[in-house]
């Protein structure tokens, strides 16, 4: 990413205080996750949680796992073994839609659209809205993409093409739009800005804090540190499947985790986990 | 990912910028498709063709009517057959399901049907079609199982089909053949009893014009209420002008086709008319296969562009990943699109066997290659993602046109088979070079 060493070498000062209430249950525990495919495991006893209003980065090289960790809780993957619990209840989530019942939303990576649909079959792609007869109320749904796409990306205006014909950012615009359309509880971010221009990245940040007002909790996966340190109250770091460890954004150094995702290398400020290195 | 393109039901380009000149800016304010100009340009010089090496036999009312009726059962299977390859699957079994499903119900009907309801009563007609759909439907359902849950491809899954249900035909009743016993039933393959008539014509395609105009109407309300762009109101009488001068003119050949003098009499004995002097003059009119075939189509669209189940439909060809991961149970729907492909296949069943009066073994043999072939003449993209259901009827009288005029001028089958096998791939390179460009 842009994000290179010489960048980051600041040790700028933790920029807000850790406000989240975690005295209460979890609104997401993930614990011990493991899946593999094939030979490769993929995500190897991971264990992570979530608080309402909380932030949390996963970071982590390439291949390290993070999408595979989020697409469980998504219910895209089922898990090898492992639980999930959402407030303190044990959950089953064997598909998207269980998933999506516990409020649990998500931005895909791969974005995950129908290009051969317009951006408000997309938005409401699994949840019509449907006229008294019964019937798609395509006007209805296009009136609605056309507010929350404002929101997001106000220069937008092709409603009525397929997503193919949109610029990547667009794409990704409508993707985002379509996680915060049905008051998820839970948001999974996986790379949300990386195709955005910085007007709609910007934006993105001011949704995000937006969100977290509103106590939604959100899983946020992006490798522009940068963002991380402005965004997130919490940062976990997995290297090869594994948790390197994690810590409160305002305890580390953006060198310290640069450490933690490069070398595996937990700091004095963060909880170490299974992946850390050992001394 | 994938080639499919934009001209599906769903993501027509908008009327828009209506600035626009010439003949793209044209299109654009109408939203005619240009695809869909494309084959009714290829329609009318099939015809003309055809007409003018057959020495004028062609494009008479008869000829027409002939075509229409002939259409039907092609046409209502080509119509599902959208679905299944929007879906990225195909179905080579259409023409044996309907082989099948044809013999179930003669036999149904012979058998049990008539014997328990009593000759004439007009119950047997329509057991027989709930014997044959209900039949289509499980035929479908475990195709659609095997492809969606048990992930066998579809290709090779109707393709054993193809075999087993041809089979299945022949085991029903051994091979024989079996003549209906109901004449209501038969009213379903058209034929002179089989229409109904310029009055009930005239009534039909007034029906049609008001379903038509208030349609465009609650399309531009809808759209002004959002305070979308709506089309310019000259292209909005323009489409709307075409399309009534095709009903009317519709209307006016079926009427023009005359019932032969002794059938005309026949008639008139039945229904207590005195004959003129100069003879009885009795149109035909709308054959009731024909009527059902667009019955289907306006279901059969509306299924694929106003309901959920179509939207996924859609979906799923787009992008099947993405539509599992929005939370839409693709197998399910899957499975779905086979079954009402193996119910459509039992409709053209019994307008097929119907027409013949008899179910035989061997009927509906190649018209799965009919079938595709008009869905992909008719714009469904064998990549998934787009076509419709109009151009499907469209490509289904396409192919019944070239099917009948070959006929008309007295060529030998094994010739036939080479024009039309010889077609579909031209048709089909044609649609790549198409995408291609419009991509
Ligand atoms: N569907 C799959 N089949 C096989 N292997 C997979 C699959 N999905 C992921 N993997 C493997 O699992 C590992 C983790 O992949 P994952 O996509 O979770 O990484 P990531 O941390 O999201 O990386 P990136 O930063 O590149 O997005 C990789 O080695 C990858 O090759
Ligand atoms: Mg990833």
């Amino acid at each position: 990413m842009s994000t290179t060493m010489e960048q980051i070498t600041d040790h700028g000062p933790a920029h807000h205080h850790d406000t989240i209430d975690r005295s209460g249950p979890a609104l997401v525990q993930m614990e011990d996750i493991s899946i593999a495919f094939g030979g490769i495991h993929a995500v190897d006893g991971a264990s992570i949680d979530l608080y309402p209003g909380e932030v949390v980065a996963l970071l982590g090289h390439n291949g390290a796992g993070k999408s595979t960790l989020i697409k469980i809780l998504s219910g895209a993957y089922k898990r090898d073994s492992g639980e999930i619990y959402v407030r303190g209840d044990k959950a089953t989530i064997a598909n998207p839609r269980d998933a999506k019942a516990y409020g649990i939303e998500t931005i895909y990576q791969t974005l995950a659209l129908a290009d051969n649909v317009d951006a408000a079959a997309n938005l409401f792609l699994g949840r019509e809205i449907m006229t008294a007869w019964g019937t798609l109320d395509d006007a209805a749904m296009e009136a609605e993409a056309r507010k929350v796409m404002g929101r997001l990306n106000p220069n937008f205006r092709r409603f009525k093409e397929p997503v193919k014909a949109l610029s990547g950012g667009q794409r990704q615009s409508v993707a985002i739009a379509r996680a915060i359309l049905f008051n998820a509880k839970i948001l999974i971010m996986d790379e949300p800005t990386a195709a955005l221009g910085p007007q709609e990245t910007a934006q993105v940040a001011d949704l995000i804090k937006e969100l977290k007002k509103e106590d939604i909790g959100i899983f946020l996966i992006s490798h522009d540190i940068h963002d991380v340190f402005d965004l997130s109250d919490r940062v976990v770091v997995m290297k090869n499947g594994q948790v390197v460890g994690s810590a409160r954004t305002e305890d580390v150094t953006k060198d310290e985790v640069l450490g933690m995702i490069i070398l595996g290398k937990c700091p004095p400020g963060a909880t170490p986990g299974p992946g850390a290195m050992k001394e | 990912m994938s080639e499919a393109t934009s001209d599906t039901a769903l993501t027509r380009p908008a009327a828009g910028n209506a600035t626009r000149g010439g003949f793209k800016g044209f299109l654009r304010a109408t939203e005619i498709d240009t695809r869909m100009l494309g084959m009714i340009g290829a329609l009318l010089v099939i015809w003309v063709g055809f007409h003018i090496l057959s020495g004028g036999t062609f494009l008479t009312p008869r000829n027409l009517w002939n075509l229409s009726v002939q259409t039907a059962s092609v046409g209502v299977m080509a119509t599902g057959m959208v679905l299944v390859i929007v879906t990225r699957n195909i179905d080579l079994s259409v023409g044996s399901i309907l082989g099948v499903t044809g013999m179930i119900m003669a036999v149904a009907q012979t058998q049990y049907l008539t014997p328990m309801l009593g000759y004439d009563s007009g119950l047997v007609w329509i057991a027989t079609l709930i014997v044959g759909l209900i039949c289509g439907l499980l035929i479908g359902g475990l195709q659609g199982f095997i492809i969606a849950y048990l992930g066998v491809p579809a290709f090779i899954v109707t393709l054993g089909g193809l075999l087993v249900w041809r089979g299945g035909a022949w085991w029903v009743a051994s091979g024989r053949t079996i003549p209906l016993t109901d004449d209501n039933f038969k009213l379903l393959g058209g034929g002179s009893d089989g229409s109904i008539g310029a009055t009930w014509s005239w009534i039909f395609a007034a029906a049609a014009i008001v379903f038509i105009v208030l349609a465009a109407v609650a399309a531009r309300r809808r759209r002004k209420r959002f305070n979308f762009t709506i089309k310019p109101i000259w292209a909005e009488i323009l489409t709307l002008g075409l399309s009534l001068i095709a009903v009317v003119a519709a209307t006016m050949i079926v009427n023009a086709y005359m019932l032969p003098a002794p059938l005309a009499r026949r008639y008139a004995e039945a229904h207590n008319l005195t004959v003129p002097p100069g003879g009885l003059e009795i149109s035909f009119g709308y054959a009731i296969p024909v009527l059902l075939f667009i019955g289907v189509g306006i279901v059969m669209a509306f299924i694929a562009r106003r309901t959920r189940f179509g939207r996924y439909v859609f979906a799923i060809g787009g992008n099947p990943e993405a539509a599992e991961l929005a939370g839409i149970n693709t197998k399910r729907v899957t499975m779905m699109v086979f079954m009402l492909m193996g119910m459509l296949a039992a409709i053209a069943a019994a307008i097929s066997t119907a027409r013949l009066s008899s179910a035989t073994n061997a009927q509906g043999t190649l018209d799965e290659l009919y079938t595709i072939a008009a869905a992909v003449i008719g714009g469904t993209s064998l990549a998934g993602g787009a076509g419709t259901i109009f151009g499907a009827m469209l490509g289904a009288l396409v192919m019944q046109s070239l099917q009948s005029g070959m006929v008309l001028l007295g060529m030998d089958t094994p010739l036939q088979n080479i024009v039309v096998g010889a077609v579909l791939v031209v048709a089909v390179w044609l649609d790549t070079i198409y995408r291609r460009r419009s991509a």
